[in-house]
């Protein structure tokens, strides 16, 4: 049997060799997303972002068992930062889902950011393609501990669990832009913690400010490790699943997901096309040298770069 | 970036001095490989389920509790019986010299002992991939 029969048939080897060579932007994986392409879109994406920290992987780990109890088969792939200096990375996300490994319906990869900044990995989404044609009902992705800004995720996911712990930041924290913005479904981990309460108030008084929409994302106190109310936060995902596909939401969400997947491929791709006429950046480095003496300005150095594409 | 190495660092057996595996897993790192990190108390199920779906091109094990001769092969063997022999096995941990040669004829490429500076590590991985 090809790798491409081996995927389809639940093939656990065969799932890991394609996301390398996914991560490794070989061409054959990518022909046989192409030719599966039509196939997928199958499974439900969940993504679970937070500070560092917070316990994404625990309760990662915990909603995987809450989900197989229920029968489903489910992916993991969980972020970790790469190493901007060296390219190395410390991918640590399996110490807390260790008895998952041997689950024959779990497949779980740890991937680095690999200089990708919003939080994710450059081949996350095509290693959520190869999880979807495994078979996976559900995707969990889980991101890097993020700060403000990393929501990458939110292109990527069908719901976004933000896992928050008490006592993190006074409540403007939680006014501003960004993380809190994307949640669809908010977990208070380590909730048996002093200010448990009182983070759960302040994400709901930020709710309230919002403007008012059909859906409102519920606020979850949960305790990872202890396996408290993890069922509960399943179910509240669950919800918005359903609340997304019985108000077309789903379909109007991955059509702007896929919108921005396509900028970004023809970005990447563009890059690389500007390396090459660049003799792999080394006349982007005489122009740098030009602009640092002042003899030109970045903006003319920008226009040198765009006059060689139409070459 | 090109393709970084991929190791999977993994505690089998009993003992919890984890020291020795995060001092190499981090001069892995700090050489440009992606080391995905068990943790401890791992049996050899789990580490050959971890390897399989990390598709790592290396397995590296510490073992401080004496159970080498029995816990490293077994890891070997799972793995060959799984069809999986492109990857590169090595150990680690208070070895006894006399143990060394049998473990290598087991299928463990190399045993580091405490002392071993981390740079051999990373020579060797570097020069014995597999793929």
């Amino acid at each position: 049997m090809n790798l491409e029969e081996r995927l389809l048939n639940g093939d656990k080897r065969a799932c890991a060799r394609l996301i390398t060579m996914i991560e490794n932007d070989e061409q054959e994986a990518i022909e046989i997303v192409k030719k599966l392409y039509k196939h997928t879109g199958r499974a439900y994406i969940i993504g679970i972002t937070g500070p560092p920290g917070s316990g994404k992987s625990t309760l990662t780990d915990k909603l995987t068992k809450e989900l197989r109890r229920r029968g489903k088969k489910v992916g993991i792939i969980a972020i970790d930062p790469t190493s901007p200096f060296t390219g190395g990375a410390i991918l640590g996300d399996r110490i807390r889902m260790n008895d998952l490994a041997l689950d024959p319906g779990v497949f779980m990869r740890s991937m680095g950011t690999r200089g990708s900044l919003g939080g994710l990995s450059r081949a996350t989404q095509g290693a959520i393609r190869v999880l979807d044609l495994y078979g996976a009902d559900y995707i969990f992705i889980e991101t890097v501990g993020v700060g403000q800004s990393e929501i990458d995720i939110v292109k990527t996911a069908d719901t976004v669990l933000m896992v928050m712990v008490p006592n993190l930041g006074d409540d403007i924290q939680a006014i501003k832009a960004g993380i809190m913005e994307i949640a669809d479904v908010f977990a208070v981990n380590k909730s048996d913690l002093d200010g448990a309460d009182k983070t759960v108030v302040e994400i709901e008084m930020t709710l309230d400010l919002n403007e008012k929409k059909d859906y409102r994302p519920p606020v979850v106190q949960v305790i990872a490790n202890k396996n408290k109310d993890v069922d509960i936060l399943l179910d509240k995902v669950i919800e918005h699943k359903n609340y997304l596909e019985s108000s077309g939401e789903l379909k109007k969400r991955r059509s702007r997901n896929i919108k921005l997947e396509i900028l970004k491929l023809v970005q990447e791709e563009l890059m690389g096309i500007i390396l090459s006429k660049t003799k792999q950046g080394s006349y982007i480095e005489q122009l740098s040298e030009s602009v640092s003496s002042r003899e030109i300005d970045p903006y003319t150095a920008k226009d040198k770069i765009i006059d060689l594409m139409e070459d | 970036m090109d393709k970084p190495i991929r190791v999977l660092v993994a505690k089998p057996g009993l003992d919890g001095h984890d020291r020795g595996a995060k001092v190499v897993a981090r001069a892995l790192r700090d050489a440009g490989m992606e080391v995905i990190y068990t943790g401890l108390r791992q049996t050899p199920e789990q580490i050959v389920a971890a390897a399989i779906q990390e598709d790592v091109d290396v397995v590296a094990m510490s073992i401080l509790s004496g159970a080498h001769n029995h816990l490293f092969p077994k890891v070997v063997n799972l793995l060959r019986e799984q069809g999986v022999d492109d990857v590169l096995i090595i150990g680690g941990g208070v070895i006894p010299e006399d143990d060394i040669p049998g473990l290598k004829a087991a299928g463990i490429e190399e045993i580091f002992t405490p002392g071993t500076r981390t740079k051999d590590i990373i020579e060797f991985i570097k020069s014995h991939l597999k793929r």
